[in-house]
């Protein structure tokens, strides 16, 4: 039952950003400008090891900050989610749904950012690398999407919504970022050698189940009434 | 309810331990060999870190609470000990800056794990304000509060998991296993000092807690006075007829 609601919800989404496309083509359109930034912030042509594996993560945080910030969108500008809340659903089914919903945005954002970065900014190929990243960015993308539902689910209420949701949402995700950038370091290396991956994917799957466990325990009493 | 209970005794006890810690610090602890009297600060900064992480977590427990009971009480205290430890832990970083620059050279170290995630768990916790002002309706604001408190709390542990992971440490390790190296009269003066930087976030919890619940009593008082004084006619109103 919870799994079909939130399937109903899910596809809603989906149809939605796929006429609309609000969200993705932002968080891309954001990255891109971002390594931009950062050509020039940094004043390089080509980055490697630490520095790009940096440079891409953050990127990619700040563009899922975007996608927080829109994940209730469509339903607050509308006044659905009175709707939504009346049905006889669980609301676990609307967390699983803006969570999974995030988790490909991401997907989606990663599939044109990491080429353009690969092109712009990355110095060695990234296709040794390919394979971990297999593994990292999965992991990460469900940390993101986890916490990211979470705190789009807390500051729906709030009137200064758009503030408090990087200043919340970017502190709980730095575990995340450390993780997948150090994991993500050692691939990115001119001459890529062996890599400590086992102990940041563990981490990573830690980080997903605790977040993910703990927001379905707790998003029940969001957005009551 | 009453907020106020056992606050002299807890004041009086509170005091006690805090002089008596000053006097060990300065007084019975040994001089450290290589850092000298900059070392003492480590009396101050320790127990105000943990005693402000410990505050953050306590307030998720009441955080817990407040979802399970609905009551505004468990809120309030959740409210309280995390606006609290917020301020301890500003008082923790200050001190402890203060400390690296005296014994590392430097106002901030990044290779420190532990001075690290507090920043981190700091700058979440500095949003819980924000949050909770920015919903309007009072009910709402504490259930909301209550997660994000939750949500924080649980935060803590794993946030300084990662940050360990990632660096190696040189931040000496007070309360590891081994008992780090400290000396037994520092160690005594150290423990001490805890007890007494406890005491007073909890004398300062529930002197907070006692001010806010007499406040809303007084409010609450007031309103039905003035409701009173509105319901007392003061000249027959011509009854109107249609």
């Amino acid at each position: 039952m919870t799994f079909r609601a939130a399937g109903a919800i899910l596809r809603k989404d989906l149809a939605l950003e796929l006429r609309t496309r609000q969200s993705v083509p932002a968080m891309v359109l954001f990255s891109v400008t971002v390594f931009v930034l950062f050509h020039f912030g940094l004043d390089r042509d080509r980055l490697t090891g630490d520095l790009a594996s940096g440079v891409l993560w953050v990127t990619v945080l700040l563009a899922a900050v975007l996608g927080v910030n829109r994940l209730f969108a469509a339903e607050r500008e509308g006044g659905a989610l009175d709707g939504v809340l009346l049905a006889p659903i669980d609301r676990t089914a609307i967390y699983v749904a803006k969570a999974t919903a995030l988790f490909l945005y991401l997907t989606a954002l990663e599939l044109v950012a990491i080429p353009a970065f690969a092109i712009l900014l990355l110095g060695p190929s990234l296709w040794p690398a390919f394979p971990e990243l297999l593994a990292i960015i999965p992991l990460a993308n469900l940390g993101v999407a986890t916490v990211g539902a979470l705190v789009a689910g807390i500051a729906a209420e709030a009137r200064a919504r758009d503030l408090v949701t990087p200043l919340m949402l970017l502190p709980l995700l730095v575990p995340v970022l450390t993780a997948a950038a150090n994991a993500t370091k050692p691939l990115l290396e001119q001459d890529a050698h062996a890599v400590d991956l086992g102990k940041w994917v563990g981490f990573m799957g830690l980080f997903d189940i605790v977040f993910l466990l703990l927001s379905v325990a707790v998003f029940d009493f969001l957005l009551e009434d | 309810m009453l907020y106020g209970k056992g606050l002299r005794a807890l004041s009086i006890a509170t005091a006690v331990v805090l002089t008596t810690a000053a006097v060990l610090i300065f007084f019975y602890a040994p001089l450290d060999a290589d850092q000298g009297v900059i070392q003492k600060i480590f009396y101050v900064h320790v127990p105000l870190a943990i005693v402000s992480l410990i505050g953050f977590i306590t307030g998720g427990v009441w955080g817990i609470k407040q979802l399970r009971s609905g009551r505004a009480e468990d809120d309030m205290r959740s409210y309280v000990a995390i606006h609290l430890s917020l301020i301890f832990a500003t008082g923790a970083l200050i001190t402890g800056s203060i400390w690296a620059k005296a014994s590392w050279g430097h106002w901030w170290t990044w290779d420190e794990p532990v001075l690290v995630s507090f920043l981190i768990v700091f700058l979440l916790y500095c949003c819980y304000q924000p949050l909770r002002f920015s919903i309007e309706d009072p009910e709402r604001q504490a259930r909301y509060a209550s997660v994000f408190a939750i949500a924080a709390g649980a935060f803590v542990p794993i946030n300084f998991m990662a940050v360990r992971l990632a660096t190696a440490h040189i931040h000496p390790r007070v309360l590891s296993k081994t008992g780090g190296s400290m000396p037994g009269e520092m160690r005594l003066t150290f423990l001490v000092a805890l007890v007494g930087v406890a005491l007073i976030w909890l004398t300062m919890w529930k002197l907070e807690l006692s001010s806010k619940n007499a406040s809303i009593k007084l409010k609450r008082l007031r309103r039905r006075l003035e409701a009173d004084a509105a319901d007392r006619p003061r000249e027959p109103e011509p009854a109107l007829t249609p």
